[in-house]
């Protein structure tokens, strides 16, 4: 608790408490959902609310039935592998070109950089569900919908607007004459990129292709548009499962997903930290 | 300029430098420089310094011209494979090695064997005495052993010739003042050839074998520093080299190489002619505060086959080791003239009137514009 300055008056104070308890109560309001679920996902019967057991803490009541549920059922394995080959293959392809994007559209005398830079990021800003239309009819034309390649595509274009945003941010502290300094240095232009710049805008690039990731990994309007029932991603199984069966196998697929999305931050903060320690910000040690 | 162009290492024939395909911002740029040679290019801000030496290193394409080195053309030679060392401006240290990596790097790259470059690199660090170094990160070096550690990296692989873009101009005045030694020490070290760019003219003229004076895209004088100071071909190189006034006044006679001129004051001043200028006309003479002489009114001594200025003290400012006078003459142009601060500078008081004494050889007469 900080100590309040000696000259609040009652007002002062009145304010000063009421902002804490906003603060704290949004807080609250944002997590707790979240946080709730995690308990449930351990429920041993199938509802969605805490049972009397659960809350008298008894062993009994809390049971791993449906994370087992997850590794029987076809339908949800099908779903995770599903979700981590699009994952993967678009991270990549979205992390390629982005960077590639990225250090382009970061050239002090790249042409039309601003309205290059709006195109590209478009489908971060266009509504989704318009995207997903557009997508959807273009697709078929080329019959990428209901595939893999379809789904691919339509995910990179989902993250490369990540990648871009955290590349160029990385870049935007990148000195250009160390590339220059590597060729007078007698390297390749393709050797000074790897040795020096890609190093340096590693951190970038790993957090960009995490958000790539995670992008992909959590989509569900273009995988209701352009997904075949052999394209079925975890998303968009939750949101069938929410519809047909209801019970707390979702419940313990969001825990996971939880899992995951906390273990990115972790390594993205990481990851941050690092990179600024790379570029001299934090000063020397 | 010498025009023996075999002999010549490093040569700019008619350069020219457009970014936009409209302006020109390097103009028929023609330079020789002989082998060794500490050649600074010295010129205000835009006027393409950066330009030529960003070409020489292959970083910039070049519009129309030839460079060439040893007798052979590297125009269209990719940067990577000039053999060029470079020093820049803020170092660009790569901040992911250590500085023996940096040192390293350019012989790693040309495949040396690792023994020689570990000997090369510790040698190198000697030379910049940063020996014990190599282990930091660039990040915990200061400004001026970021700077030497810059240009140890450029001459580790003893290129032939090394460019350096205004090397200097983030340190303070006394770090720069100790790294330009540091730099001339091994320029004669070595024997390499440097283009150093700058527009410190301080620098340049300490510095440099030679100075290549610049103003818009344009070469204006090429010579060694006491040459360019003493003998400007231009009006410019004369207002940009050192401190200068210039006099006004309407050209009355003109014999082979002398000008004689009558000023505001009604009195006839005498000048070296550099610039072409008809009787009638109005022209410029230039000469330093440090070549005017000044004389307390009444005293009649070396007024003979001296030139004679009559000014109104303005304003005398104590520097320390130099006095500096502001004098104003009837056309309200100023003159300033420095004094040793010794017994011979005179105490004159604001609005007393005072002789300014300059030889015909320390006046310059240009056209006025
Ligand atoms: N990449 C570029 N694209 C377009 N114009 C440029 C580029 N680089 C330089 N210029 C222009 O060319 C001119 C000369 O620039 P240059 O950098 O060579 O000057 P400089 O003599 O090095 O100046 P300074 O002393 O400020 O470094 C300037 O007008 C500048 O705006
Ligand atoms: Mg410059």
């Amino acid at each position: 608790m900080t100590q309040l300055p000696s000259y609040y008056k009652f007002w002062h104070k009145l304010g000063h408490y009421s902002l804490k308890f906003g603060a704290w109560s949004v807080l609250f309001f944002l997590i707790l959902p979240i946080l709730v679920i995690i308990p449930l996902s351990f429920n041993a019967e199938p509802f969605f609310s805490f049972t009397r057991g659960m809350v008298t803490l008894d062993p009994d009541s809390y049971s791993l039935r449906w994370y087992n549920n997850i590794v029987t059922n076809d339908n949800w394995l099908l779903a995770v592998k599903n979700s981590f080959i699009i994952g993967i293959f678009s991270t990549i392809i979205a992390t390629i070109l982005g960077t590639l994007a990225a250090v382009g559209l970061s050239s002090q005398y790249m042409p039309f950089k601003r309205v290059i830079m709006l195109i590209i990021l478009s489908p971060m800003i266009v509504p989704l569900i318009i995207v997903a239309a557009g997508m959807f009819f273009f697709y078929t034309k080329f019959n990428l919908a209901g595939s893999f390649a379809g789904l691919v595509i339509a995910h990179s274009a989902l993250g490369i607007p990540f990648v871009i945003i955290t590349i160029t941010a990385t870049l935007s502290g990148f000195d250009r004459t160390l590339y220059f300094a590597g060729l007078s240095s007698g390297a390749s232009p393709v050797r000074s990129f790897v040795d020096i710049v890609v190093p340096i805008i590693r951190p970038g690039v790993i957090s960009g292709a995490m958000f790539a990731f995670i992008t992909s990994f959590d989509e569900v309007v273009v995988v209701l548009f352009l997904a075949g029932p052999g394209q079925r991603t975890i998303p968009r199984q939750m949101f069938s499962g929410l519809r047909e069966q209801i019970n707390p196998t979702i419940l313990a697929v969001a825990t996971l997903l939880i899992a995951i999305s906390v273990i990115f931050l972790v390594t993205l903060e990481v990851l941050r930290q690092r990179s600024n320690r790379l570029r001299g910000l934090e000063g020397h040690n | 300029m010498n025009s023996d162009s075999e002999s010549d290492f490093l040569r700019f024939a008619n350069v020219q430098k457009s970014y936009d395909q409209k302006n020109l911002v390097v103009k028929d740029f023609n330079l020789n420089i002989p082998e060794g040679e500490f050649l600074t290019l010295l010129g205000p801000s835009g006027s393409g310094k950066t330009t030529v030496l960003m070409m020489m290193a292959g970083f910039e394409s070049v519009t129309s011209g030839e460079i060439l080195l040893k007798g052979e053309s590297i125009t269209r030679t990719a940067p990577y494979k000039r053999n060029i060392g470079m020093v820049f401006q803020n170092y660009a240290l790569f901040p992911h090695m250590s500085i023996a990596e940096n040192l390293a790097y350019p012989l790693k790259i040309r495949r040396i064997p690792k023994s020689e470059i570990k000997e090369r690199v510790d040698r190198y660090l000697e030379l910049i005495e940063l020996q014990g170094f190599g282990g930091r990160p660039p990040g915990q070096l200061s400004g001026g052993q970021r700077q030497r550690v810059a240009l140890a990296r450029a001459l580790i692989f003893q290129p032939s010739l090394v460019l350096m873009d205004e090397p200097l101009g983030a340190l303070d005045k006394k770090l720069r003042e100790q790294m330009q030694l540091e730099i001339s020490r091994l320029h004669k070290k070595l024997g390499f050839t440097a283009i150093y760019v700058t527009h410190d003219q301080t620098e340049a003229l300490t510095m440099s074998d030679r100075i290549a004076v610049f103003n818009n895209g344009v070469v204006q004088q090429c010579a060694a520093p006491e040459v360019l100071y003493e003998q400007p071909e231009n009006a410019f190189v004369a207002e940009f080299i050192g401190e200068n006034n210039f006099i006004f006044g309407v050209v009355k006679e003109i014999r082979s190489n002398v000008i004689e001129i009558e000023i505001s004051t009604g009195e006839m001043v005498r000048a070296r002619k550099v610039d072409d200028c008809q009787i009638g006309s109005i022209c410029k003479v230039s000469v330093r505060p440090e070549k005017l002489f000044l004389i307390s009114e009444g005293s009649q001594d070396g007024s003979s086959d001296n030139n004679v200025i009559t000014g109104k003290l303005l304003l005398r400012q104590y520097v320390g080791d130099y006095i500096r006078y502001y004098f104003e003459l009837p056309d309200e142009k100023e003159v300033v003239v420095k004094v040793l601060n010794d017994h011979t500078a005179p105490n004159i008081d604001r609005g007393q009137t005072a002789r300014l004494l300059s030889k015909e050889n320390d006046c310059f007469a240009f056209m006025a514009d």
